[in-house]
């Protein structure tokens, strides 16, 4: 088992690394001079040269990116240079609050999809089965900010109004001293994630339902409710771990664009703010944490498989 | 296990959509064909064409028919409906539903292109790998793993930060988003396929190498590459519609949905249809392109499962 651990870790470093080389070659690819593609050709030559000074724009390609993954490192992300504050001063807030935003947007899907799914696949093809495989065939399709803004006229403008339609705090307050801000934009990523993994806990739940082994504690004449919870359903979820792990994942891109709907001060607003100005450092330490996020949260993914698949857990000990 | 492909928004087992060709079974001449015409007779895909139609009719021959030009002032700002303005004027007192009938055209080219360019690339590399199996699967694969590793939005806007919010840029940065992803899945489907015997045949009879990964390859995976196509087509729809109203597509004045609705999304509670038309029609064409998707996708399994009995 640890052999496939570490193999898995090892593969997820120099995945790291790799992003982190795409992430850096992003200044590299500013048209002309990248202090002035940044601070636009207005600024004076004082602030054109401290910039150049700051991304170490005069050494060779090679230092200019060892200097910036050592500050990625070791936590210092540079200065943004739309506001000359630290990156990591002007992100610390706003990480909490897309943390807190995701964990109650997962704590709510995760638990929801899985029973969803399973409820699906026990009464496989009758009506109800079809109106919700259509229902998430729907919403599946739909993107998050169509999903986002439904939810605004819906709940914050038109026909209710129990939700305010942009989630701004006062500042230096959290948004969970404020929950009202969290829950559209929750609600949003929820809508955007169950169906997906109640889909696929649905497929696998039909198959294992399906098995010999569910037929014979069926025939030993187990209740229908310990057939279900406790020999079905954990074999099922393997498959749906994997995809819960993927669109907690997905979350780290899907919240940039439900942040914006609902102006919620995260991470994810703030990284089009910086892409609007072009604010590069802000730009890459954010694009970082979020190819982080994905591939840590596959990592886990994997050896979370790994544990719970007994062929595996076994094998190559 | 992290070769699984699950971030399709048809979950139906893709391995399954490979047509078995055993020995002695007839080789269709175009699976494909057969494929779409067993699609179309499934109620959804019909309802999927019909709304695709229907929005596609609405962006192609709108700005033909639209009243106003886009950029016409033609109202106060964020009035309501009137006569002459049947869905109101915007928040710059311009005619929401001549905006509206002009916005259509460039999601549906850019989502297109996007499609196209990114499928075919992801196409080459997914049966090169398979077919290879050896440094080059590899190295493939690993360069896969770095760009899966960026959620699509991300990607564009990393792209749109260092160059700029051109209209290319976004079709390309989409494209390359999609590529790894539909690799994965026709790599997987062509595993099976390279163990065949015709291709160990055209390989004695020194086939080119190319010859027998478009030749023999490709014809045999056809189900999952119209499931990719049309899984990818919504896919790039929702995100060149969201870059648009992340205000990084088409700039102001130019009419476009995703775009509309970011100029509009604050006037929401005065003017609802400046937002509302735009979303409805984005979210419309998703819908109905997913539909179409699962249909493929149901009637590819279909003809599996007819071929085994």
């Amino acid at each position: 088992m640890s052999k496939l651990i570490w193999r898995r870790l090892a593969l997820g470093l120099l995945t790291l690394w790799l992003i982190s080389l795409v992430v850096f070659a992003a200044v590299l690819a500013l048209p002309g001079d990248a202090a002035t593609a940044i601070l636009g050709k207005e600024a004076t030559p004082d602030r054109v040269a401290a910039l150049r000074d700051q991304l170490h724009l005069e050494d060779s390609v090679v230092s200019q990116y060892l200097q910036w993954i050592g500050g990625v490192l070791s936590g210092s992300f540079g200065t943004s240079a739309a506001t000359q504050q630290p990156v990591s001063e002007l992100l610390a807030d706003r990480v909490g609050n897309t943390l807190f935003l995701v964990f109650v947007a997962s704590i709510v899907a995760i638990p929801l999809s899985i029973a969803l799914g399973v409820w699906m696949a026990m009464r496989r093809d009758r009506p109800v089965d079809h109106v919700a495989s259509t229902v998430t065939l729907v919403l599946a399709a739909l993107p998050e900010f169509v999903i986002g803004i439904g939810l605004v006229l819906l709940f914050a403008t038109s026909v209710f109004q129990w939700f305010p339609a942009v989630s701004l705090l006062p500042p230096g307050e959290q948004a969970w001293e404020h929950p009202e801000v969290v829950v559209l934009p929750a609600a949003t990523l929820i809508l955007a994630v169950t169906p997906y993994i109640s889909r696929i806990m649905r497929g696998s739940t039909i198959e294992v339902l399906e098995s010999e082994y569910v037929t014979m504690a069926r025939l030993k004449g187990l209740p229908e409710r310990t057939v279900i919870w406790r020999h079905a359903v954990p074999n099922a979820i393997v498959p749906a771990i994997q995809v819960a792990a993927l669109q907690l994942a997905w979350m780290a891109g899907g919240v940039v664009v439900v942040e914006y709907v609902f102006s919620y001060p995260g991470i994810g607003a703030a990284l089009v703010d910086a892409v609007a100005n072009r604010d590069m450092p802000v730009v890459q330490t954010v694009t970082m944490l979020a190819a982080a996020v994905y591939v840590v949260m596959n990592l886990i993914a994997d050896i979370a498989t790994i544990m719970v698949t007994p062929k595996l857990r076994t094998a190559a000990r | 296990m992290s070769d699984q492909t699950i971030d399709t928004a048809v979950d139906i087992g893709l391995e399954a959509a490979v047509e078995p060709v055993g020995p002695g079974a007839v080789l269709q001449r175009r699976p494909w064909l057969g494929i779409l015409r067993d699609a179309v007779r499934i109620g959804r895909t019909r309802v999927g064409l019909g709304i695709v139609t229907v929005v596609v009719a609405v962006a192609v021959f709108g700005p033909l028919v639209a009243p106003h030009t886009p950029t016409e002032f033609i109202a106060a700002p964020n009035t309501g409906p009137s006569s002459d303005a049947i869905f109101g004027a915007d928040a710059l007192g311009r005619d929401v539903f001549s905006r509206f009938l002009h916005g259509g055209l460039s999601v549906l080219w850019m989502s297109a292109a996007a499609t196209l360019i990114g499928v075919g690339t992801g196409v080459g590399i997914g049966l090169v790998a398979a077919y290879s199996r050896n440094w080059l699967d590899d190295v493939l694969m690993r360069g896969s793993d770095v760009v899966l590793a960026f959620p699509q939005i991300i990607l564009a806007l990393l792209a749109v930060s260092a160059i700029g919010p051109k209209l290319w840029l976004i079709v390309l940065v989409v494209a390359v988003g999609h590529a790894p992803r539909v690799a994965r899945v026709m790599r997987g489907a062509a595993l099976e396929v390279v163990e065949r015997d015709f291709v160990k045949a055209a390989e004695a009879v020194g086939e080119k190498r190319s010859r027998i990964v478009f030749g023999e390859l490709l014809p045999n995976v056809t189900s999952p590459l119209l499931v990719e196509l049309g899984l990818r087509m919504t896919y790039s729809i929702g995100l060149i519609a969201a870059v648009s109203f992340l205000g990084f597509g088409l700039q102001p004045p130019t009419a476009d949905w995703g775009l509309m609705i970011n100029e509009n999304r604050l006037s929401i509670t005065v003017q609802a249809w400046s937002v509302l038309l735009p979303v409805l029609a984005i979210g419309l064409l998703t819908v109905g392109t997913n539909l179409i998707t699962d249909g493929i996708a149901r009637a590819a399994i279909g003809i599996g499962r007819k071929a085994e009995r």
